[in-house]
Formats: structure tokens, sequence, C-alpha cells
């Protein structure tokens, strides 16, 4: 049914709303990447099996507390149940949605203090984010416009075709001060300034969805858990800049948000919200989704265009400016899935709302994905300038198994590590640049006293070297090289000078990249050089890797007390590096040893060990 | 009165004069910024970081990528500047095969050069040998991965100018690598052998394929009578080789060169390109006056690299390409059927050298149509640079050697003859001797509009022109570059425009540009050569090619009538389609059982992206469900040149086009059993 007008608009969000309120309870299951790997839509199938009168059971985007997945809320209780599996469906239809009651059993409780938390609400992990750009993820059915309508849902638009002069729309973002989500923080409102002034009668919007940071998933739950935002962003954005067409490149490897995204433009055109004469104003847009093949360099803005027109995906110089000849040399403006998210929120509900959030110079909320050693991974949103030791030690709960909080590897491999004394550095793009990291996408590792921080530069470095397009020499050879150096030190082999020159080639492919991919790349080595210089110098001087890491300071030992003689060791031995008489232990030569461990797999009487 | 506008650099102020970016402004400040990938005439790719220099405000940035803005301060030379170019020519080095002496470009290597003027000694992370394949597939160029520094110079001459684009990166990361598509060797991709990838590239990565040795053997080989041609743009552009400014004219030294290094006899080509005047104007004229367009324009085809690219993008145009050998296969012609004759020497012990500025000649005096019994007309072509090279070993002083004329009787030529090195060379030899022989009336002066016809001349892409030749319009258009060519093709699709004839030269600026000419070859210096070749035209007695004695006395002794019968045969050829691969089917069934149903499914690109993969698939499976197995003969085949409705199927001979997944039913019913029912 097309939706013309803005009365249009608001008739359909009253019905959408009286559909949802004629439900008394709606059962919200998380199918976000965790809870749907762990069983998520067996679940929901269970509800739908045993459905009860004036119960819906929905699909719904990311809730965001992996951790405990699979995530089942019900509303208008906000009771909220972890680790559900199939087999407790039926006791929570009866018991919650039949009689009323909570399920303990499956009710969150605090790892430290055993507290019961039944309401989302007051989840510690929940009570202290801000959910703007997250704020439909989880409480609605993305497959389904109706829902997001409901929600006040392309009211932003409405107002941006119909209340605002483009030069408006412009001036609204610019005042929210709000910054690009994926990576550089470059003022959005700026960035379509100069779209909008840029001369050509044909312009593009583009939603940069190519997330590829190790370890960052918020895009893909945006996408996933609240589609319709995407566009209702990408929209506004078209209109500012006077933009009739727009892509989404978004990545291959997400099936789920293509087809999500798919399924949100198809509705959006069914009822008019996308196509010609949006709500009877004068503005026509329609998007087009682009699956990218998932090269990590076409998250990268020249790239991207450049593998949207069909070619190899390799970033050119700057000027010329996208904004200015981006997109088939047409001006073009392209931003991030989160940023564009945050868009429709800032129209509604006013530039100055937004700044009531976050930070002076960084407005607003941030995502973040939290993983790694830490006890509630999941992901979260809270106002920029939150500290680092707030997300990590409040809300993510603190480090897992009672270890040492050592570092927290933020923005990917563009970003850095940041060691315990930076923990209260607020989460903004200016303080963790001063820091030597960068927000990046938001991907935020948490490490502990076990992690090797000379590994984990050689992992990002390695990531990166592969990732390179290979077409400025800095950024092709350079991380090569650095990658081998990094490559010496965990094998014991390097020398103090290797040290220099990889400090050296560090700074070099710094400066002198071509694109943020290689000017970023050097961060995890010199970040980690800067905070944890004395692992690097164990490595080289002592040979010793300070966190019992690296294989190669560690040697494979025969308990001789454990050792029964038989012999299987000496036999599995692919090198022959084992010696012994039948019935007296065994010894390893130490020179020969590959330390390929088959030995210890061997050996049936656990006396064989890695030290 | 505006105000200057300045940059500063290095504290000097320096004029902004429309300069493309800040590079060419800090080349003008007399700074010699090193570059590995940036060429005034290619995109800017900013890729080497070899031309970093520092900005107040703006930090270290790379100055191809900058514009100047007034009020800038540069600076280009820092300690971290420095460090930033050291680094970078070091880590290049690492990665590349260092066998400097044996390298084809030792040298004239920028790669070398910038390591000497850096005075790289040590490079500090060691010496990688990747060990590339080397690609000697063409007879014209040799592409040796393990030299390459991966600045795209090559990728974009090809996509940019030529806009061919048979080169382009592949891989990713240190992985990178820069070839044809899916690892291909040149001689299996749509490459023309143009060369003007080895003419820009700044290392020995894209060379020449060296016909040196095959020479000197030649040379040495008392039973052969060695045989020189010397194609007009050697002649300006060989002195450069020996520190002579580009443009300088010695024929008489290019002669005196050959004669020292062994070869007994040296041609000129300008006379067989009289020669090809001669015959090319007449088939003109008699396309035009046949009141048929069908043949119009005509197509110049001395440039074999045009040749190649019209048979395998335009095979249509094929019966427009003018059916003359060009210069080289027309002296190949003479030299191997009268030559001999002329001078008492067996045909077999005749060997035949061409010195041409072209690596595509290469390719074609290779061709099989420019063969006798095996043994081809033109048996060695050798570069400008591969001639000089030939000079430097034997240690004669270029500049002591006395002059020496060519030798007859196929050295004597007209200037006509001397512009076939231009950019619209050929085509003003038509026009001189079009106007000549429509002139209705002869006059002993010639009239410079029947000599010198401005229109084509000049580097312009595409130049046009209608000129009037007693009182015929013609129109022409010249294409100086295979880009202008397409463009010029697609006028003529699109209807824009109508031409009588179309001269093509594919490299730049004409045969004086070819890839075989001294490095560098960029615009200024083939400015220089273009005018040269034209102060040459002028200074002969002799400038429409139809005067030249020594052509008409071959009609009369050897050729008979002009575009006569003798004339066709030694000097006209044809040429084919390469449009496809040829001949490719896979068969489905091995047993030969005479009436079987032919069934081909085109498994081509554009079929096979429409689902004929799933058609032969679901074919096979009913053919085989209904034991047809030994009474349908099908196969997977390429192309049936109806893309547009692809998929296509051939059943018995007939071709049935967008077969659905649907249809497969009906198709297999109705056309296949039924048949054979029948």
């Amino acid at each position: 049914m097309m939706i013309g007008s803005r009365d249009e608009l608001k008739a359909h969000a009253e019905r959408f709303r009286r559909e949802m309120a004629a439900e008394k309870k709606r059962v919200l299951v998380c199918t976000g990447p965790g809870c749907l790997a762990n069983g998520a839509e067996k679940i929901l199938q269970e509800f739908q099996r045993h459905a009860v009168n004036a119960v819906g059971a929905t699909r719904t985007g990311c809730h965001g507390f992996c951790e405990v997945g699979p995530l089942v809320r019900i509303e208008p209780d906000d009771v909220v149940y972890v680790h559900v599996k199939p087999e407790d469906v039926a006791e929570i239809v009866e018991t919650t949605l039949v009689r009323g009651e909570v399920v303990e059993r499956l009710v969150y409780r605090d790892a430290d203090t055993g507290a019961a938390y039944p309401k989302e609400s007051e989840i510690p992990f929940y009570a202290s984010q801000t959910k703007v750009a997250l704020s439909n993820c989880g409480a609605i059915n993305p497959d389904d416009i109706g829902e997001y309508i409901a929600r006040d849902g392309y009211q932003a638009l409405a107002r941006a075709a119909l209340d605002l002069s483009p030069d408006e729309v412009v001036q609204e973002v610019l005042a929210s001060g709000l910054r690009g989500r994926g990576g550089g923080g470059f003022p959005t409102g700026r960035k379509w300034m100069f779209a909008r002034q840029a001369k050509g009668e044909q312009k593009y919007v583009v939603c940069n969805a190519d997330e590829g940071d190790p370890g960052a998933f918020m895009d893909r739950c945006i996408m996933e858990g609240d589609p319709h935002s995407v566009l209702e962003g990408l929209a506004i954005a078209a209109r500012a800049i006077g933009a009739d067409r727009g892509y989404i490149y978004v990545r291959a490897e997400y099936p789920i948000a293509v087809a999500r995204m798919k399924n949100a433009a198809r509705q959006a055109r069914t009822r008019g919200l996308l196509g010609a004469n949006i709500l009877g104003s004068d503005f026509s847009f329609d998007v087009t989704i682009k699956e990218g093949a998932g090269a990590f360099v076409c998250g990268e803005e020249t790239a991207l265009l450049a593998s949207i027109e069909g070619k190899r995906g390799m970033p050119r110089p700057r000027p010329p400016f996208p904004a200015n000849e981006g997109l088939f040399g047409k001006p073009t403006i392209i931003n991030n899935v989160e940023t564009l998210a945050t868009v429709p929120q800032i129209l509604r509900r006013g530039a100055a709302w937004f700044r009531t959030i976050g930070t002076e110079t960084s407005p607003g909320t941030k995502t973040f994905a939290v993983t790694g050693q830490v006890a509630n991974t999941g992901l979260v949103e809270v106002p920029m300038g939150t500290t680092l030791r707030d997300v990590v030690f409040g809300i993510g709960g603190g480090v897992i198994g009672g270890k040492k909080f050592k570092a927290a590897q933020i923005g990917g491999p563009s970003g850095g590590c940041l060691p315990e004394q930076l923990l209260d550095t607020p989460l903004d793009y200016d303080s963790l640049k001063k820091a030597g990291a960068m927000v990046g996408s938001g991907g935020l590792v948490i490490l502990d006293e076990g992690t090797c921080m000379v590994e984990v530069a050689r992992f990002f470095m390695h990531f990166t070297q592969t990732e390179s397009c290979g077409k400025c020499v800095p950024c092709r050879e350079g991380t090569k090289r650095m990658l081998q150096i990094l490559e010496k030190i965990v094998a014991g082999r390097a020398t103090l000078d290797d040290l220099d020159i990889l400090e050296q080639i560090a700074w070099v492919v710094k400066e002198s990249s071509l694109c943020a991919l290689g000017k970023t790349a050097p961060n995890p080595v010199l970040t980690t050089l800067k905070y944890f210089r004395d692992e690097y110098r164990a490595h080289i001087v002592d040979k010793k890797c300070l966190a019992g890491v690296c294989s190669a300071f560690k040697s494979y030992v025969i308990h001789p007390e454990l050792c029964k003689g038989c012999g299987k060791c000496r036999k599995a031995c692919p090198s022959e590096a084992i010696a012994g008489e039948i019935r007296h232990p065994h010894m390893i030569d130490a020179a020969k040893c590959a330390k390929c461990g088959a030995c210890a797999e061997a050996c049936a009487f656990g006396a064989i060990s890695l030290e | 009165m505006s105000v200057q506008q300045t940059v500063v650099i290095d504290g000097l102020s320096v004029p902004i004069e429309g300069e493309r970016n800040l590079l060419e402004l800090v080349r003008k400040a007399g700074i010699d910024l090193p570059t590995f990938c940036y060429h005034s005439e290619l995109s800017v790719y900013g890729a080497c970081r070899m031309c970093v220099v520092e900005i107040d405000k703006m930090g270290i940035v790379a100055s191809c990528t900058v514009q100047p803005q007034p009020g800038m301060v540069v600076r280009t030379n820092t300690e971290q500047l420095r460090v930033i170019r050291r680094t970078i020519l070091e880590l290049l080095l690492a990665n590349h095969d260092r066998d400097c002496t044996t390298c084809d470009k030792n040298g004239a290597c920028k790669l070398q050069e910038l390591a000497r003027r850096f005075g790289v000694q040590d490079v500090r992370f060691g010496q990688e040998d990747a060990g590339l394949p080397i690609d000697r597939s063409t007879p014209a160029l040799v592409r040796d991965p393990n030299k390459c520094i991966l600045c795209g110079d090559c990728v974009r001459v090809c996509g940019e100018v030529q806009k061919i684009g048979v080169l382009d990166f592949a891989y990713r990361g240190s992985d990178a690598t820069v070839g044809p598509a899916f690892g291909k060797c040149l001689a299996d991709v749509d490459c023309v052998q143009c060369g003007q990838c080895a003419s820009v590239c700044p290392t020995g990565a894209i060379t020449i394929h060296s016909d040196v040795d095959r020479v000197w053997k030649a040379i040495h080989d008392p039973k052969m009578k060695v045989v020189a041609q010397v194609a007009p743009a050697i002649r300006v552009a060989l002195g450069e080789e020996f520190g002579h400014e580009p443009g300088w004219a010695a024929p008489g030294k290019v002669v005196a060169a050959l004669k020292s290094i062994g070869v007994d006899m040296v041609f000129d080509t300008c006379f067989t390109a009289d020669l090809t005047v001669v015959e090319e104007t007449a088939e003109f004229l008699e396309r035009l006056s046949s009141g048929s367009r069908e043949r119009l324009p005509q197509f110049t085809s001395c440039c074999p690299a045009w040749v190649k690219y019209v048979e395998q993008y335009h095979p249509n145009y094929l019966a427009n390409l003018s059916s003359c050998k060009s210069p080289q296969q027309m002296f190949g012609a003479v030299a191997r059927r009268f030559l001999g004759r002329e001078l008492g020497v067996e045909p077999e012990n005749l060997y035949v050298v061409s010195v041409m500025p072209c690596t595509a000649k290469k390719f074609e005096a290779a061709r099989e149509e420019f063969a006798s019994d095996g043994r081809p007309d033109v048996d060695a072509v050798l570069t400008t640079q591969e001639l000089a090279r030939m000079i430097r070993e034997t240690g004669i002083d270029f500049d002591k050697l006395p002059i020496a004329p060519f030798d007859l009787p196929f050295g004597v030529s007209t200037g006509a003859g001397m512009i076939f090195g231009n950019s619209g060379g050929v085509a003003e030899a038509v026009l001189r001797a079009a106007a000549e022989l429509l002139a209705p009336e002869k006059t002993s002066e010639i009239p410079r509009s029947r000599l010198v016809f401005e229109e084509v001349r000049g580097l312009d892409g595409v130049k046009e022109a209608t000129v009037n030749i007693a009182g015929n319009e013609v129109r022409l258009a010249v294409a100086n570059s295979l880009g202008a060519a397409a463009e010029v093709l697609r006028r003529i699709e699109s209807g824009e425009a109508v031409y009588d004839i179309v001269e093509v030269m594919s490299c730049p600026g004409g045969c004086i540009g070819g890839a075989g000419q001294p490095s560098p070859s960029h615009l200024e210096v083939r400015k220089q050569r273009t005018q040269a070749l034209y102060d040459v035209d002028t200074m002969q007695m002799l400038r429409r090619s139809h005067d030249n004695p020594y052509v008409k006395a071959l009609y009369d002794r050897y050729l008979g009538d002009v575009g006569g019968k003798k004339a066709h045969s030694a000097l006209h050829t044809s040429y084919g389609t390469r449009r496809r691969i040829a001949g490719e089917e896979i068969k489905f069934s091995s047993e030969e059982v005479d009436g079987k149903l032919d069934v081909g499914v085109c498994v081509g690109t554009c079929c096979y992206l429409h689902g004929s993969y799933d058609l032969l698939r679901g074919l096979m499976d009913r053919v085989a469900r209904h034991g047809l197995t030994d009474r349908v003969d099908l196969h997977a085949t390429f192309c049936f040149e109806q893309c547009e409705h692809s998929p296509n199927i051939e059943i018995g001979g007939s071709i049935r086009g967008n077969v659905t997944e649907e249809d497969i039913d009906e198709v297999f019913e109705k056309e296949i059993r039924a048949r054979l029912v029948e």
C-alpha cells in the first residue's frame, strides 16, 4: 500500500501501533549473529509452534549482550531470558506468557554478586548504555517496515523532504556536530555541504557497509536489526545534496544483512518511500544494494567507489575528493552505516538534542563491539567520552577468569593497543588519536595478561599486509618488511637493530602511504612499541616471551618421573629428536626438536609438556 | 593588474602558470623530484611516493597529487623526506631482480639511476627472488615480472592511451603483480604489440624482444648477403642514442653505421613507402569512384598494431583496410622477388633486415601472410634501440662516421615517403598523389595547395578534415593512437561522421613515437622528431611518390601496371578475423556415429552468465535419461556471435536464442526427440 503523504505516513504509524498493541505480549527473539549461531532460529520456531492467543513471537536484530545469548525478551514486561535453549520455550510460554510469572532459572545473574536481574533495563550491561543508532535493534522485526514506521520511522525523511530545504537539512546535520562513525571522524555535515555545493546534475550517495575490521560487527548488526534506519538516513543524505540515486556497498560475507537490506528496500519501494516523489514531495530517490567481494581495502572510500564502478578496488589519490568527483566522476558522499542510522534521529529530535549527548567535539554516541578476554562480550552503545574503564569494567564486567587487564586493542588493524595506565582515556575521536589509537569502526578487543603484545602486533600486521591493495610502495613493501621483522622477533631471531629498522619503516609507512589503510597500518606496532617496549626487548635480548605465548621460546620436556619408557614418543617423532632405552625415561634433543607436538600427543602418561 | 600568484619552494618564489600539479611546478623551479609512476601524458597515479614534499600546514604529501595554491610554502629537501625516499628505494630494490649487468635496461633503468643518485649502498631488507616466469611469447616484447616495481605506467598507457587494457594488476598486498588476465602470456591475449608499455616502463620489466643476435649471425655468415631497409623515423631519432638532440636528422649516418657493422647494402623504406602511396592511392581512387560506399572509408594498413586491432575488435571493417602491404612488407616482397636477381644472389642467401621504430613490425614480419615457403620476406626486425646497441658493441664512434648514401635501386625516395613516419603522413602522401592524379591540368610548378595539407598535421588525437581535390570533397580522419582510433570508429558507427579515408597510427605521434625509438619519447621529444621529418620533406627535390623515377622503373621492369595483376600479387595482401578463439569444442560423447544430431550449447561469457551451463546440464540429463547418448552429439561450444540473444543453442545447424531453463523440456521434446523420430 502506498504512503503518498505525511498524513498517510501518520495514519500508517497509528495503524501499526494499534496492531502491535493488540498483542498483549510480544516475544522478541534475538537473531543477531551470535544468537543465531547458538540456535535462535529453532527457538523462534518453538515459540511460533507454541503460539498463544494475543502473543506475537518475532525475530529481531542483535540485542547486544552476545555473551549470554541466545536472548529472548518479553514485552511489555521487559523480562529477558539468557542462554535460552529450544527446550526452554514450553516453560517460558507456560510460566511467563500464560501465567505472567518469571522463569527464575533463565534470568541473568551477575557472576560476582549472584544478583538476579529479570528486567533488561536493570542489567548493568544495559543500564549504562545510551542507544541511538541501536535504538531499534532488538526491538523490532527488521523484515517488517510497519514496525519501523510504528516507531516514528520515516518521520525524519518526511521532515527533510517536506519541511526543510536541502540546505536546511545540511545545516541541521552540521549543527549536530555528527562525525563519521566509520573511522576517520570527519564531520558529516561538512561532507554533505561540499557535495551540496559541488556542481553537477547527477550526484550520488553511497553507504559504506564494507565492515572489515576483525572484531567489529556493529554495522552488520544495524543492517540486520534495523535496515530501514540506514535507508532513511541515506535518503535524507540524498535529499540534502540533491542526489536521486544511492548505493549500499555491503560485503557479500554478510548474507543476512544483504537479504534484510534488499527486503527493506523492496518494502520501502512498495510503500512509495523510495521512488518518485517520495511522500508527495519533489524528491525522488532509489537505491541499489551492491555486494562487495570482501576486500578490506574496499572500505576505503575511493577504493569502494572503484569497486562499484566495476574496477579493481584500489584507492586513488585525493583530491579530487568524492564530494566533487566521486562515483562515475560525479559528486558523491560516502557515509558509514552507523552514521546514516544516526541521521534520522538527529532530524527527528533535533541537533540540540544530539549535542546533549557525548562531548563538545564528539557529540552523540558510539557503538563498540566488545570482544576478547572480557566477561560481557557484545555490542554496546555509549555516549562519546565514556572512559575506556567504564566500558571494560562497567559494561564489560572486567576481565574474565580473574586475570589482569593488559590492553585494549581499539579500532582494528588501524587502531592501537591502550595499556592499563590509559584506562581513563575518554572514548572520543580526539582523545584516542592523541593516545595513538583511533575510534575506527569501534572494534574493542580486551587483552589479558596472557597475551603477548608482540604477537598481537604481528597478527594485525599480517592482516594489513595481506589486505593491502598493493598500489603504493610504502604500504605494499613496507608492511611486508615490518611483518618479516615481527616474525623474526616472535621467533627469537631478531636483533636490536631490527627494532630500529622496524620503527623507521613504521614511520615511513605512516607518513607516506597513499590511503588511510597504509597510513594507519603501523598503529598496532607503534602503540605496542610505545606502551609495551619491554616485551619487544624481552623477545630480542632475553629470548623470552613475557606472556609465555610465543612457542619459539618454549620447548618440549619429558618428565622422567612420569615417563615409563614405552618408546611411543620416539616412534612418533618425525625429527628423530627423542632417544632413550625401553623402560627407561626418554630425552628430547632440543636442537633437533621441531616443536610439532607429536610426542606429547603420543604419550599415554602425560609425561611430555611444553614449557 | 593582477598580482602574480606564487608558491614558495625551498625559499624560492615560483609563479603558478597553469601547472597540472605541484610536482610540475617544483620541476619548473629546477628541482628534479624523482618519480617512477608519474607521466605527464597519463592520469596521476600517486603510488611510488618518491615525489613527497613537505607543505606548511599540510605535512608530508606526494606532490603529484596536490594542486599548487597561492601562498603555499613547500620544502623538497628535509631529513624526513630523504629518509622516506631512501626507504622506498630500498624497499623496491629488496624485491627487485638486481642482476643489473645482464639486464636489457642496464644503463637506462630509472630504478638503477635513482639508486645511484641516492647513493644506496646497502639494502637492509635483503634480496628476494620471486622466480616468476618470463614471458617471451611474442616476437615484439619480453615481460619479466621479477623486475616490475608496480608503478602501473604500462597499465595506464595500455588502458588510457591505447584503450586496450591487456595489462592490469592482480592479487593483493605483496603478492600484487601486473600482467595479462588469468596469468596468460601476451601472445594469448589481445595485445597488439605496439610496445608503448615497454616505452614507458622505468625498469627492465617490459623490454623489446631483441633480434640483435640473429642479425649478427647473418652478418657473420659468409654465404649471406645482408640487406637492410631503414624506416623514415629512424633517421630523426638514432642520434639521440649518441647524445644528439631529438630531431637531429642524419640519414647518411644511419647508412654509414649499418655498413660499418657489416650490413652489405642499405636501402630506404621511404622508397617502398612511395610504392605504397602509389598503390594505395590507386586503390583509394578506385573505391571512391566505384559508386558504392561499401569499402569506404578506406583505412590505412601500414601500422601492424592497428591491423591486429581491426582483426581483433572490428573484423567487420577488414574489407575497409587497404589491401596494400605496409612499406616494410613491400620492401620484403620486392627484395625477395627481384633484388636477388638484380644482385645475382640466390634468394635464400639474401638476408633481409628491417630497422624500424616499432615493436609491432617484428610481429608483422613474422605473420604467415608475409612468408613464402616458410621463409619470411623480412628475416629480422631491429628497432632503433637495437641498432644503437649493435653500433656500440662494435665500438664505432658514431660521430666520426662519414656520411653514406642509400644504395640503389631502392635508395631514392620522395618527401612523401619521408613523412610516413609522422602521424598524418600517410594521409598527406596519398592526398598529394590524389591531387596530382585528379588535377584537371598539369603544371610544371606544383602549387603548394597540392603539396602541403596542414589539416592532417599536428599531435592531436583525432584530426578531421575535408579536403577539396580537383573539385572532389575528400573527407578524412587521422587517428593518432589506438584510443583515438576507437573514437574515430565510434563516430563512424554512430553516424556522427562520414569519412572517405582514415589514417591510423597506433603510437602517439606516429612511427616517430614508436616503442622501438630511443628513450625518453615524451611529447616534447616527439614534437622535435615530427618537425625534423617535415623539414627533411621540404628539402627534397621530389615530394610526390609517383614522381619517384625508381618506382616507375620498378613498375616497368617487374610490376607492370599500377594496381595491376603482377603488382597485386606482390604488393597486396588480406587479413582475417581474430575475434574469437576458433575451433574449440568440448565433446561429451566419444564414439563417432554418422547421422547424429548436432547439438551445441554456447558457454561463452554472455551465454554462460545467462545460464547456458544449466541448459547444458539439463539437456545432458534428458539425453541420458532417454538413452539417446549415441544419437545426439551434445557439446559445449564458444560463441555464435549472437550474444544479444544469449543463451544460445545450436540444434542441427539452426540457432535458437533466449532459451530459458523452463524451455528445456520443450526444446528437448520438439527439437531434439522429434527430429530423431523423423
